[in-house]
């Protein structure tokens, strides 16, 4: 159910909005011309409410979304109006170690925290849809971290994984591990990122499976019992099919969050150590607003979609083979 | 028997050890912003307070105008909570309930505008900001922020959920669309605006990547960016900083917890964040 929400969303919502009008019109018997008059009224209405929303979005995002691509052919100095250069600043991006690191990073920040935070919130899922004491307010402690701020929580990561006086490594000294260089070392640094974003993205992943499991019926895992499948298998053989759903949504929500990832590694590392953290999007702050190569940020902004849509459009064809499976 | 019992208790074992994970750094950033400088360079593993103390929030209070970006946050969230509310429920009911060309390709077009970062668009949404004027005031966030189809799938789907028969009921009475709109969808409406309204405010008070481009001048910042301020000012001044996040944090954390039912059925049923 859950799945139907996200971007995948739009097919589910023309599917089912194509018949909902035929039996409309076939329902209402009026004469052809009076049909043809309150139509155009319904035309019109349906404008006049939808023109708010669309005003604001073109407005505030189709137009600069169709700017930004001209300008990524462009070379522009401070806000001055540019000149077109035509492919250069492309040309610039496959020769430029630091946006080929960014690429990679970003490629890698989303293979490990999107597998990852889906494990873990499935577990915590399915750790809170058991029988357990206290389960409102250990499920309230889990999904707290969703109502902090990215930079608050960046800033807290700050804090626990200082190098000089940080409390994880004087914790890790306590129980006779070696002290990590979360700052100056290049790993060290992007693990902490990955660990802090996953602090505060498992509680949504975990609520989404949460959702998915409530919507089994206890019955199957009765029957499954009862044709001898033990814990493991009922896990494997139900709960991860049913959640299916839950999982293909999650799958695309937190690679499009992957793929944006800004807060956390702007406040927490800046990117650094020797740029062993920077991503697309900080790398594309970078250059618009710190040393004002605009037209070279709108081209790696490009990028960034170009890359973001590619997996949309493989999303979509994968959907909606499922959907002819199904 | 005793192997229920004994699963029983790693599960309990489980849930502890995870909640104690997940709260630690916030215990830690309490801890921290109600600590002394001097107990905080200690070089031992300390993992209470010693000497609670306000130093922090006075030398913070004292040195930034606090309330001032309490009041900017405050007021730049309830501005874009109303505005997106407003124009998603107004799209909702055209989406839901009527039926006309382009409906559809529109509907489609307004969510793929969510998969697009603001980083792509900074640039020119900068100039266009600044051209239309509104750079130096809150609106230069307000209407960018508010420009979101964010909700408004839910509020299609929720309106669709509206039986039909209750439209064409007042519509035989003569109701017009706006008639229909103000006294039976919105009405009817209001768990959904409830969880529209938390989540647009939750969201806005929490972001970041725009703010920080569009607000430079101090006295217009909000609290994410005072606080990111404040980190450059402060250093390593860590009790500071804290004590600052805390004011950030507080608010938020406290509206989620008194209002968590329909921030789950929002984060639930929309997934965006």
């Amino acid at each position: 159910m859950t799945a139907a929400v996200g971007l995948g969303a739009g097919a589910a919502a023309a599917r089912s909005a194509a018949p909902g009008t035929s039996s409309e019109a076939g329902a209402r018997t009026a004469s052809p011309r009076r049909r043809g008059r309150s139509r155009a009224r319904e035309t019109l209405a349906g404008y006049a409410f939808l023109t708010p929303n669309l005003l604001l979005l073109g407005l505030f995002v189709i137009v600069p979304l169709v700017s930004a691509v001209v300008i990524s052919f462009q070379r522009t100095d401070g806000f001055g109006t540019g000149t077109f250069t035509g492919i250069d600043n492309y040309a610039r991006l496959a020769t430029d170690p630091v946006f080929w690191r960014s690429t990679i990073n970003t490629a890698l920040f989303t293979a490990i925290v999107t597998p990852l935070s889906m494990l873990l919130g499935l577990g915590a899922a399915v750790l809170m849809n058991s029988v357990l004491p206290a389960r409102g307010l250990f499920r309230s402690i889990l999904i707290l971290p969703m109502a902090i701020s990215g930079v608050a929580t960046a800033l807290i990561g700050v804090l626990v994984f200082d190098q000089n006086n940080g409390v994880l490594d004087k914790l890790l000294k306590f129980v006779g591990l070696p002290a990590v260089e979360w700052q100056s070392g290049g790993a060290a640094a992007f693990a902490s990122v990955v660990i802090v974003t996953l602090w505060w993205r498992v509680g949504f992943n975990m609520l989404i499976y949460l959702a998915g499991l409530q919507g089994i019926s206890p019955e199957l895992y009765e029957a499954a019992r009862l044709d001898g499948a033990g814990g493991w298998q009922r896990f494997r053989f139900v709960t991860v099919p049913l959640v299916g759903p839950s999982s293909f949504f999650l799958l695309i929500m937190n690679v499009i969050y992957s793929f944006q990832v800004f807060d956390i590694v702007f406040v927490l590392t800046g990117g650094g150590p020797q740029n062993a953290t920077s991503v697309l999007v900080t790398y594309a702050y970078n250059n618009g607003f710190v040393t004002r190569d605009q037209g070279y940020a709108a081209a790696i902004g490009v990028v960034l979609l170009v890359i973001t849509l590619v997996f949309t459009a493989v999303q979509w064809r994968v959907s909606r083979t499922r959907d002819l499976v199904d | 028997m005793t192997d229920t019992y004994r699963w029983r208790m790693v599960r309990v074992a489980l849930a502890v050890i995870i909640s104690i994970i997940v709260i630690f750094p916030l215990y830690w950033m309490i801890v921290v912003a109600f600590s002394s400088r001097a107990d905080l360079l200690g070089g031992e593993l300390r993992l209470w307070p010693e000497n609670l103390t306000l130093a922090n929030f006075e030398r913070v209070f004292a040195a930034f105008p606090v309330v001032t970006w309490f009041g900017n946050s405050t007021a730049i969230a309830v501005s874009v909570a109303i505005i997106t509310v407003t124009v998603n429920l107004l799209g909702g009911y055209a989406l839901a309930h009527l039926r006309f060309r382009g409906s559809t390709v529109l509907f489609l077009i307004a969510l793929a505008t969510l998969m697009i970062p603001v980083q792509v668009i900074m640039v020119p949404l900068f100039g266009l900001v600044t051209g239309l004027g509104l750079y130096g005031s809150y609106w230069a966030v307000i209407l960018p922020t508010a420009a979101s189809a964010f909700g408004l799938f839910l509020a299609r789907q929720f309106i669709l959920a509206i039986p039909r028969d209750l439209i064409e009921a007042a519509r035989m009475d003569g109701a017009g669309n706006w008639r229909v709109f103000t006294r039976i969808i919105l009405p009817l409406s209001k768990p959904l605006i409830a969880v529209l309204f938390f989540m647009s405010l939750l969201q806005t008070w929490n972001d970041f990547a725009w703010p920080l481009i569009a607000l430079k001048q101090n006295a217009l910042f909000t609290l994410p960016i005072g606080l990111l301020y404040l980190q450059g000012q402060f250093g390593a001044d860590y009790g500071g900083t804290m004590a600052f996040a805390l004011i950030n944090v507080l608010p938020m954390v406290l509206l989620f917890l008194v209002f968590q039912r329909y921030f789950v059925q929002g984060f639930a049923r929309s997934g965006i964040r």
